[in-house]
């Protein structure tokens, strides 16, 4: 495929006026001694037909459209058409940052909205416009409250996912923060312990629903911290908080969450989106870019990025953050997923999520294949204890079509045998019964 | 028409549409017996009323079309965005992320169940290897600086592992603001070295900062004036006979495909913008991604995981002495193949003529407009090059900013402003291999004309632009007086409660 429009007569007219005789002559400062001196080994391009065969094949490589019951951070929640329809559309998808407000008011006011969404959901009062995923949206909560309260010490619940307790590790290894964390029982975490540990912390971290689907004391963990003069960092699902009480109003100073259940596909993983909002009083310490609204110069409505010394490409070494792109279009689409389902619609939906994995729960108990994880309350995903080996019984299940939940051993060592199952709104009683009798037959 | 209907209803809000008992998605009915969340949660359960919007499917897709219509993207018109490669984003790339065995796929499912995926990705890693030169490849970074983080911090556990106590980067004052920002939170000091009067890296300068406590220089190459740093070579053997890593900012990459690789020029680690070079949309914002490639001398440091092939099958591994996970799961999987659909598309011909051309049209810009702006470098540039409106301020009080705004009326996203700092009033042109002679031309021409302008009624200019949806911002309101989310004009009763 070739996407340059100018031509081979072109290309000699653009030479004569440069006044060079050939285009090698433009690349005359690269020493010779570094010069590949080679054509690139990579194959030859291909037609779109050719190309499109090749993807499709990639893709007819994978096992896909089973029933999931996989979660850990990447759900497969329905997305509505509309989502694709009004987030994909090129005029946004090929913008970059509107940095020039006049011709960017569609992304500039996409974003006020979805910053405005994440306040309502979460309760707070001022979100940025994204950052790469929850995990990273973690680690920047911790870096914030080490500058918030210049203290280097986070604290963060052992029942955090590992994944993101190890990025938050990657990201203390420049020495801006240590990592300590708070040990867990019965599935949550264990707030007796953390009295001693949060003395002296920048912050005091829990996700509720945590890993294991369960609920967390957050309005005691955020006493917890303020009590120590930490700020207390909230990581959420977002689809729950339909039904959850934003950690707003339970003393939350930071709340961060993975946006991908709002209208993102799970696409292996990535791209997810990095929901990351505030007390208005830490806003000049946020990360990212922010939207805010004013007024243009006849008075009319409209939007800008503002508060940008905060960042990299004013303030440099001292900015809040390094960085520059984040993840808008996925942003924009849970702004629209949550104008399609509204208030009522995303009730409607965790609601859901809860009644089915209850009844999953129940039912994958009564089998007598597994024992319980918690007796704590758990949301749209729980764990259990699986009595037999995990990696059979998953693969027993994956020859017929099922996602057998995420086993828990593989991503944190200590965790041999959990299994952590998930579901959303798009499973049916009929899959769940169907479900559960073939692990009965295993 | 359309554009009347876009503007009429400018900065209404989607929450200020519909009535409160419109909806678009409803649940699906439940056919298991319903939980009560207040009995399962307790204390959890909400309790503040939720404010989303309420609206029907018809008034969402209006309002996002309405939107739409007031944004400007490559799809639009000429971006000339400088550093940022603003060029046509492949429709066929949006297809094949949406296949379903790509985005249907979940990030926990066993690895035999995704071996296309994987077959993508260590595709895809293998060509950065052959394009930067450096053969270990972690895709796992989801933007630029990201990728700088990762490079950073594989350089620190590289020194640290020799018991090697480093402090302080160099950064030229040309680069990036993520540079500096990486250095930060790497916990690493930022020594800035001047350039030349070239635009290069002013080597007697370099010689001075480097020490003992150096770790690494981070640079971009052709640099942020679009310049080729002659000195290259120079400049990494200095850095490496001082102990210290190079680091390659890779934003650039698209203007030297073919002609010399990162590697060959001495540098240990860099960044490759996907969104960028390989023509992955830049989404308003992101996502995009930031693979880092290294030297084998780095390659066990790499972030978790990278995948590898053994025989027929792709996996998953961890390097030896990781410096662990930068983000949850693997990468950002939907740009990667995008990416890689790209490369393949294109191939590795026409990747040589991707370069070529960027690097022609920056120079026929360059040419046509240099008599009239100032050209702070004198010098044939690559993909991209540096004005300066200088001149035009002192003669006629006509600032950077004001020949922007003017564009705008021209139908043209303006070139990158007061960036890099080094220049002053800076106007940073890339046109990218995908705008065709008329396009270069037409551009071309507007500047000219809002030179002439600038002389002869630079108000005009002040007052740009005219015809857009909306004119200047007040931005120093939006500071002064936040409005950064939209709340409930009345609030609710319960609200106290
Ligand atoms: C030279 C340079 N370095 C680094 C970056 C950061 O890249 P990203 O926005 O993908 O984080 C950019 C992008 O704007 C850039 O132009």
């Amino acid at each position: 495929m070739r996407f340059v429009p100018v031509t081979c007569e072109q290309r000699e007219r653009m030479l004569a006026s440069i006044g060079v005789p050939s285009v090698d002559a433009l690349f005359a400062p690269i020493p010779d001694e570094a010069r590949l001196g080679r054509p690139i080994a990579l194959p030859d391009g291909l037609s779109e037909v050719e190309l499109a065969a090749e993807l499709e094949a990639l893709a007819a490589q994978d096992v896909s459209g089973l029933v999931s019951f996989a979660g850990g951070g990447c759900y497969d929640h329905y997305v509505p058409a509309i989502v694709d329809a009004g987030g994909s559309k090129p005029a946004f998808c090929t913008a970059y940052p509107p940095y020039q407000p006049e011709v960017s008011q569609g992304t500039l006011q996409a974003i006020y909205e979805y910053q405005s969404m994440v306040c309502a959901l979460t309760g707070m009062d001022v979100a940025n416009a994204s950052v790469y995923d929850g995990a990273t949206a973690l680690a920047e909560a911790a870096l914030m409250a080490a500058r918030v309260t210049r203290r280097e010490r986070v604290v963060v619940s052992g029942a955090v996912h590992p994944e993101w307790r190890e990025v938050l590790r990657t990201y203390a290894r420049g020495g801006t923060i240590e990592v300590v964390e708070m040990p867990v029982f019965d599935g949550v975490t264990d707030l007796d312990a953390l009295g001693g540990l949060a003395e002296g912390a920048a912050a005091v971290i829990v996700a509720s629903p945590n890993f294991f689907g369960c609920i967390e004391d957050v309005r005691a963990a955020c006493a917890c911290a303020h009590d120590a003069g930490a700020l207390a960092v909230v990581a959420v699902n977002p689809i729950m908080l339909g039904v959850m009480e934003g950690p707003g109003a339970l003393g939350a100073d930071i709340v961060v969450g993975e946006g991908q259940p709002l209208g993102n596909p799970v696409s292996f993983g990535g791209p997810g989106l990095g929901i990351f909002a505030a007390r208005e009083q830490f806003l000049r310490q946020m990360p990212g870019r922010i939207v805010g609204r004013t007024v243009d110069v006849d008075g009319r409505p409209g939007f800008v990025l503002t508060m940008q010394t905060r960042e990299q490409h004013i303030r440099r070494e001292k900015a809040t953050s390094n960085i520059c792109s984040n993840h808008s279009l996925n942003a924009l689409a849970a702004a629209v997923y949550l104008a399609a389902v509204g208030s009522r619609g995303l009730a409607g939906i965790a609601r859901a999520c809860l009644a089915k994995a209850r009844y999953l729960h129940d039912a994958l108990l009564q089998t007598g294949r597994f024992e319980p994880f918690s007796s704590a309350p758990f949301a749209h995903e729980f764990a259990l204890r699986y009595l037999g080996d995990v990696a059979s019984m998953q693969a027993a299940l994956l020859k017929r079509g099922y996602l057998a939940g995420v086993d828990a051993g593989r991503i944190d060592d200590g965790l041999a045998r959990v299994v952590i199952f998930a579901v959303t709104e798009k499973r049916t009683k009929a899959q769940i019964d169907a479900f559960v009798e073939e692990v009965a037959s295993l | 028409m359309s554009e009347v209907a876009a503007r009429r209803d400018l900065g209404r809000l989607i929450f200020e549409t519909g009535a409160p008992e419109s909806a678009c998605v409803e649940p699906p009915e439940l056919d298991v017996p319903d939980v009560d969340p207040a009995s399962a949660f307790g204390d959890a359960v909400r309790q503040s009323p939720l404010m989303l919007p309420h609206v029907t499917e018809g008034e969402i897709a209006r309002h996002y079309e309405r939107l739409a219509r007031l944004n400007f993207g490559v799809d639009t018109g000429f971006y000339p965005l400088g550093s940022c490669t603003m060029k046509h984003n492949p429709k066929i790339a949006e297809r094949a992320c949406r296949l379903d065995g790509f985005a249907g796929i979940h990030p926990y499912q066993p690895e035999e169940t995704v071996q296309g995926a994987l077959r993508l990705m260590h595709g895809l890693q293998e060509a950065l290897a052959e394009l930067s030169g450096l053969p270990a490849v972690t895709l796992q970074p989801a933007a630029g600086a990201h990728g700088e983080l990762a490079g950073l911090l594989v350089i620190r556990a590289y020194h640290e592992s020799r018991g090697d106590a480093r402090r302080r980067v160099l950064i030229p004052d040309s680069a990036h603001g993520t540079n500096p920002a990486t250095v930060a939170m790497c916990g690493y000091e930022v020594t800035q070295v001047p350039s030349d009067e070239r635009g290069g890296v002013d080597v007697a300068a370099l010689r001075d900062a480097l020490g003992p406590d150096v770790a690494a220089i981070m640079l971009t190459n052709p640099n942020t004036l679009g310049l080729f740093d002659e000195n290259v070579m120079e400049v990494t053997r200095l850095v490496h006979e001082a102990g210290a890593l190079a680091y390659y900012d890779g934003a650039n990459l698209n203007a030297i495909m073919g002609k010399v690789r990162p590697g060959d020029m001495g540098f240990d680690a860099v960044h490759i913008n996907l969104h960028k070079t390989f023509g992955t949309p830049h989404g308003g914002g992101g996502p995009g991604a930031g693979p880092v490639c290294v030297t084998q001398a780095l390659a066990e440091f790499l972030p978790d995981p990278v995948v590898a092939k053994e025989g027929d099958r792709f996996s998953f591994v961890r390097p030896a002495r990781s410096i662990g996970r930068l983000r949850s799961f693997s990468g950002n999987f939907g740009v990667l193949v995008r990416a890689y659909a790209y490369i393949r598309g294109v191939g590795g011909d026409g990747l040589a003529e991707v370069s070529e051309q960027a690097v022609l049209s920056a120079n026929y810009l360059m040419a046509r407009l240099k008599g009239v702006y100032d050209l702070p470098y004198d010098r044939s540039c690559m993909h991209e090059f540096v004005l300066s409106a200088a001149r035009l301020r002192r003669a006629h009080g006509v600032r950077t900013l004001d020949i922007a705004k003017r564009l705008l009326d021209f139908g043209v996203h303006p070139p990158t402003v007061y960036f890099p700092l080094i220049v002053d009033e800076a106007l940073m042109i890339e046109p990218t291999e995908t705008e065709s002679l008329e396009t270069l031309d037409a551009f071309a021409d507007a500047m000219l004309a809002i030179a002439r302008e600038a002389e002869r009624d630079p108000e005009l200019l002040h007052g740009a632009p005219y015809t857009t949806p909306v004119r200047r911002l007040d931005e120093a309101r939006a500071v002064k007086e936040p409005d950064l989310a939209w709340r409930p004009r009345t609030p609710d009763a319960h609200e106290e409660a």
